[in-house]
């Protein structure tokens, strides 16, 4: 049925113009960013010795791993605890967990920031509550701050580790759990020692999606960090547009997607691509 | 037949991840209604003065119809396009398949962040070509959201098409059905629901859109989240609350709507 020539003329023509647009208009230029990072401002690896040496761009390195380190495993961990009413729970339960979790997913990320702005910032809900109540005499620092920053990240991040999960949670088997109970393991001996084991593909997924995300990160730590906590993301913006120096910016994003794709390939070797969604 | 229900435990911790969800979006709502001209909490009379500047103020206005037509025009590309390249694989199967999903896919996996420089790249390049094409113009602004949409538009477009049956495809084909007519008359009717999920999903990322935006464009196209963001880092803006309400508001009640049509499907 397939191949023959007039099916494969088909198949060209439709599928040329978008891989035609990405070519063009995605494949050649992120070419020319690769360019960038060998020529300006003078051709050679300049760029990539400058980051090996540079003491700013590894601690930003340095801060942009921890930073994705904690985010990745408070977000798993509150996700999962979202996700097991969600997937298990009562018909209630799971809408009401279905709408605290689909809600933020929704919002755009620039409104969920602002919301931490109003509820952390020095005249912000927490602060002026502290302080009404007499329990605090001067505002808390709690934006501006790392702090801030994971505090957003993790935010935004927990329904992207839902996902996994949820899926994980479905495929399993209820009969083993019922089974566990049955034979007089307590509910906290059968959910770490059946349940979490049985959602470990889930769990792995959850991670590293969580942690890719949390590595290009840029609007959350731009508003929450207030430039005093910049990542790798906010420096490439630095770079190119502040300090206008676009070869190191270039290098800095070469090396970014090269982390990124070995991460990615490390994920595809444990989870197939079906079990994230 | 018993089912296995989350414990106490698990409620209480879901209950405090619910919680840490959704105080940042009802945050927002105090601040939205301060009379102050700065962010603050409203300390006694409330006032609507922010809302009303959404209205007044042409800046928002502008901003917003730039922000629709740029989505409008993003999702109408990204959509096309990954329609016809969902059909080429699906009807034709092609050899290396799966690369070539995977090369389309590329603009959703890699960094956003590189993807907008990468853009940035780009529309530079363009400007010295043409003006109204390049680097921040709104016609640039919505080619590079059709790049950074059109994954997610071919994934809800392939995802509707392995769920048809290819019997029907095969039936039209064996009564002599050329592909034009394949695609227009059996398929595509059978997977409106997948191009049009496509074609809202590619709008609304695009109306969202700031990680990229925020790299090609500089004083001319002003989307809604690129004046957002200046008012976010400048000097806070309550505005931004009163327009954050608006939003939130809209997304709660489609998710309602959407949450009881599917119940009711679910019913009958």
């Amino acid at each position: 049925m397939r191949g023959t020539l007039s099916d494969r003329m088909g198949a060209a023509l439709l599928m040329a113009p978008l891989l035609l647009f990405l070519v063009l208009a995605y494949a050649w230029p992120f070419l020319g960013v690769v360019k960038w990072s060998f020529t300006l401002p003078t051709p050679g690896l300049g760029q990539y010795g400058a980051l090996a040496t540079d003491a700013l761009v590894q601690s930003v390195f340095i801060r942009t791993l921890r930073i994705a380190l904690i985010v990745t495993v408070v977000s798993v961990a509150a996700a999962y605890a979202i996700t097991v009413v969600w997937v298990r729970g009562t018909p209630t339960q799971r809408i009401v967990a279905e709408f605290c979790i689909l809600v933020p997913f929704w919002i755009s990320v620039l409104t969920r920031a602002f919301g931490w702005v109003a509820l952390l910032s020095n005249r912000g809900l927490i602060n002026s509550w502290l302080q009404s109540i007499g329990f605090i005499s001067e505002p808390l620092t709690l934006v501006r701050n790392e702090l801030g920053v994971i505090i957003g990240m993790t935010h935004f991040l927990i329904p992207f580790a839902v996902f996994p999960l949820a899926s994980a949670m479905r495929s399993l088997d209820e009969r083993v759990l019922l089974a566990a109970r049955g034979l007089g393991s307590s509910r906290m001996r059968t959910f770490w020692t059946v349940f979490v084991p049985m959602t470990r593909s889930g769990i792995i997924g959850a991670a590293m999606i969580v942690f890719v995300f949390s590595l290009g990160f840029f609007v959350t730590p731009a508003i929450l960090g207030g430039g005093r906590s910049v990542m790798i993301a906010e420096l490439i913006y630095l770079r190119i547009f502040q300090s206008p120096d676009w070869g190191l910016g270039a290098a800095i994003s070469v090396v970014l997607v090269l982390f990124v794709g070995a991460l990615m390939a490390l994920l595809f070797r444990y989870v197939k691509p079906k079990q994230l969604v | 037949m018993p089912t296995y229900r989350p414990g106490p435990v698990s409620l209480i911790l879901a209950v405090l991840v619910a919680l840490f969800l959704l105080l940042p979006l009802l945050a927002v709502i105090p601040v939205s209604l301060t009379p102050s001209r700065m962010l603050a909490m409203p300390t006694g009379e409330l006032s609507l003065r922010h809302y009303r500047s959404l209205i007044e103020d042409p800046r928002w206005l502008d901003a917003i119809l730039l922000s629709v037509r740029i989505g409008i025009v993003s999702s109408i590309i990204s959509t096309v396009l990954a329609l016809c390249f969902s059909l080429g694989v699906w009807m034709f199967q092609p050899r290396f398949t799966g690369a070539l999903v995977g090369f389309v896919l590329l603009p959703m996996v890699v960094p956003p962040v590189v993807s907008a420089i990468t853009l940035y790249f780009l529309l530079t390049s363009i400007s010295g070509m043409s003006s109204f094409f390049g680097y921040d113009t709104w016609l640039g602004v919505a080619m590079a959201h059709s790049v950074m949409t059109v994954p997610f538009a071919t994934v809800l477009i392939l995802v509707s098409l392995s769920q048809l049956d290819r019997r029907i495809d095969l039936a039209a084909r064996g009564l002599g059905a050329s592909v034009w007519e394949r695609a227009t008359r059996i398929i595509m009717p059978n997977i409106k629901f997948g191009i049009v999920t496509a074609a809202l999903l590619s709008f609304v990322l695009s109306w969202e859109e700031i990680g990229v935006t925020l790299f090609i464009t500089s004083v001319n196209a002003i989307t809604l989240p690129r004046l957002m963001w200046m008012g976010l880092r400048d000097n806070i803006d309550p505005a931004i609350a009163a327009l954050s309400v608006i939003l939130i508001i809209i997304t709660v009640l489609v998710l309602a709507v959407r949450t009881v049509v599917t119940r009711q499907r679910a019913g009958h």
